[in-house]
């Protein structure tokens, strides 16, 4: 069977699978909608987690990342896998205690304010809105490989299968979907990076193979940082971006994944307190099996696309692949828009080096080289490609588009009923309309599902970065309005809905306007106010690392309001004290 | 009878320590002594790049099934415990 063949049939059969799930799994719990996940287990409702917050950005873009920023992309890893270190200790069992189920209402009661509400529906609309431009963007790239198309018309395509499949996922089985969901995405993912580690360094494991040797007896690793080194690109193992700017990514990340509305809610539904700090656990289990795969998937396809295009000894003429000799991958990606070849010097043959680097420039015209002729390699087609690259098997390239659209599919299914009952349960009914009839509830959630699609896709059209670097930001609005709001709920007693309010309102403006100013306004490609290079960023800080800064204002701002104002009446405050201790918790208050 | 306050401050003790180590291992070791770290070579691995590529995500884990465990002793001994 031919490629195209395989992966339609792949495609098709796993969506059967999560249509078929979702089906059977609605028939069963008919009536209580939020709390489909309280009969699931905390291993289950680990994996669960894991594929809801697994994304197109893990999947799809984080490999990528660290193909092409080596060393420097580790704050992808550590922070969207730290981040549940803190759900754990932070939030996850005092928010089970609490008891309610959407972020908006703990802020709404613990801050005793309508305002404190609204205000963190805002923050949780805008997060979540950038974080599903990063999933159209992802949506996009496996659609335009997988039909052959240009990029735009497979966002459409996705657009409309994502809005389908979400208001079907909107119904009670998502907990089950997303399991099979997980399944199908890490067997996609290991699958490939089994393959390559073997074929690269005889290795199973790919975790090790990283660490492991190539056919000649270099360390991988070493091999690398001696091949970036001589096409003028830095090693790759070591650090290029500055030392703050990685922290601060880091810390972004990790409060922001402690901050996101749609993993935080299924925390609230676990059956006891204790569940939902081992539900944190479980989540990351799961989690670190991709993620600790990662790396080496980068690597390794970094390695196989250096070797592709330039088999033989730098600089010598015959060492360069000819254009017109090209593999098949090259010419599928090459009709998406995503990779581009200009053959600057006219020799009919791909050279790819740092052009950029004004030391490499004189040895380059040795090599009678006239530029770099990759003029546009997309990091996210890398996971993607990585199959193809190394000849592995048709239905190990058709699995891996599967499992992209796995990731993408549950994360923004997820995103999506977090902004839809944000705004049908938390607006509507909570503040605005409490008279309003179920039926207009579930049409006002359809709506805004379908008007979030819209916003998403056409800004998925031009999106402000890779998935990964979008789906970041997205991080950093969360770290810097949601966290703090909720971390000062439960460990600051004293702090009153004027801190709460001040705080949030300080994090996310600082924040949003930081990343607009370098991004364009509201993401509008061409409307930036300065260029997006480091020389403007404030302290080096990349607007994608922003939302640490943002948090630290949100914590500085709400603290010194809270000080100069009335403490919270004594009902909030025992409130608190409530929270604070597993006993009583209840199986989940009903509503 | 142990008092809700003395349960909290020993579970902000705990909590503490847990995330000296988070920090330790992921930005000590992974960001700000990465250089330090990468002298030394376990296999083809720099430990500064292991520790911000392999190493903080195993500790990650490790933290929070200890706390979970240490948690749950903690509720009962200070009779907190759910049932």
């Amino acid at each position: 069977m031919d490629l195209t063949t395989i992966t339609y049939l792949i495609v098709g059969l796993t969506f059967a699978l999560y249509i078929g799930i979702a089906i059977a799994a609605r028939a069963g719990t008919t009536s209580e909608f939020y709390v489909a996940g309280k009969g699931v287990n905390p291993i289950l409702n680990g994996m669960a987690t894991a594929a809801d917050w697994m994304s197109a950005a893990s999947f799809i873009s984080l490999a990528g990342l660290i193909a092409f920023n080596g060393y420097d992309a580790s704050a992808y890893l550590m922070g969207w896998t730290g981040g549940y270190v803190l759900l754990a200790l932070l939030l996850a069992p005092y928010l089970r205690k609490f008891g309610k189920f959407t972020v908006p209402e703990f802020i709404g009661d613990r801050f005793y304010s309508k305002a404190a509400r609204i205000i963190a529906v805002i923050c949780l609309i805008v997060a979540s809105i950038t974080y599903v431009i990063g999933q159209m963007k992802g949506v996009g790239v496996a659609f335009s490989r997988f039909l052959d198309v240009g990029y735009d018309t497979g966002l459409f395509v996705g657009m409309f299968i994502v809005f389908f499949y979400a208001v079907l996922g909107g119904m009670k089985g998502i907990t089950y979907t997303q399991i099979a969901q997980y399944v199908v995405l890490i067997f996609a993912y290991t699958v490939p990076a089994v393959f390559i580690s073997l074929q690269i360094t005889d290795n199973p494991l790919p975790q090790l193979g990283l660490g492991s040797s190539v056919a000649d007896g270099t360390p991988l690793l070493a091999k690398l940082d001696q091949v970036l080194v001589e096409i003028g690109f830095a090693e790759y193992t070591i650090q290029e971006g500055s030392t703050l700017n990685m922290m601060a990514l880091t810390l972004s990340l990790m409060i922001g994944t402690a901050g996101l509305p749609h993993v935080i809610v299924r925390f609230f539904t676990v059956p006891k307190v204790k569940d939902a700090r081992s539900s944190a656990g479980w989540a990351l289990v799961f989690i670190a099996i991709l993620y600790t795969t990662a790396p080496a998937v980068g690597a390794m396809s970094f390695f196989n696309l250096i070797n592709t295009i330039q088999p033989g000894e730098t600089g010598q003429t015959e060492s360069n692949l000819v254009y017109e000799e090209r593999p098949e991958w090259f010419k599928k990606w090459e009709t998406t828009g995503l990779l581009q070849f200009e053959d600057k010097n006219g020799d009919g043959r791909v050279q790819y080096y740092n052009d950029k680097n004004a030391d490499f420039a004189e040895t380059a015209k040795e090599y009678g080289w006239n530029g770099n002729e990759l003029v546009k390699v997309d990091r996210d087609i890398m996971v993607l490609a990585n199959p193809e690259i190394a000849n592995l098997p048709n239905w190990v390239v058709a699995l891996v588009v599967a499992g992209g659209l796995a990731a993408a599919l549950s994360t923004a299914a997820g995103l999506l009923l977090a902004i839809s009952s944000s705004i049908s349960h938390d607006l509507l009914k909570g503040v605005f309309r409490p008279g309003i009839s179920e039926k207009n509830e579930l049409r006002a959630a359809r709506v805004s599902m379908g008007v979030a699609i819209l916003i998403a896709g056409y800004l998925g059209m031009n999106p402000p970065g890779f998935a990964a670097q979008v789906v970041a930001l997205a991080f950093g609005l969360a770290a810097s309005s949601i966290f703090p709001a909720l971390m000062m709920g439960i460990f600051n007693k004293r702090m009153n809905s004027q801190g709460a309010i001040v705080g949030m309102l300080v994090g996310l403006l600082s924040t949003l306007i930081y990343i607009f100013v370098f991004k364009g306004w509201f993401f509008v490609p061409g409307t930036n106010t300065l260029p997006n290079t480091p020389d403007n960023w404030l302290f080096g800080i990349q607007p994608e690392a922003f939302g640490a800064v943002g948090a630290l204002l949100n914590f500085g701002s709400a603290w010194l309001v809270s000080k100069v104002t009335a403490p919270p009446p004594a009902h909030i405050q025992a409130l608190v004290e409530d929270i604070r201790v597993p006993r009583g918790a209840g199986a989940g208050s009903g509503h | 009878m142990k008092s809700a306050q003395d349960y909290w401050q020993a579970n902000i003790t705990i909590l503490s320590k847990c995330l000296v180590v988070w920090f330790v291992c992921s930005y000590g070791f992974g960001i700000l002594l990465v250089e330090q770290l990468n002298a030394i070579s376990i296999g083809g691995y720099q430990l500064g790049f292991w520790f911000a590529q392999q190493g903080s995500i195993y500790v990650f884990l490790i933290l929070i099934f200890y706390y979970v465990k240490r948690m749950n002793r903690l509720d009962r001994e200070f009779d907190v415990d759910e049932e």
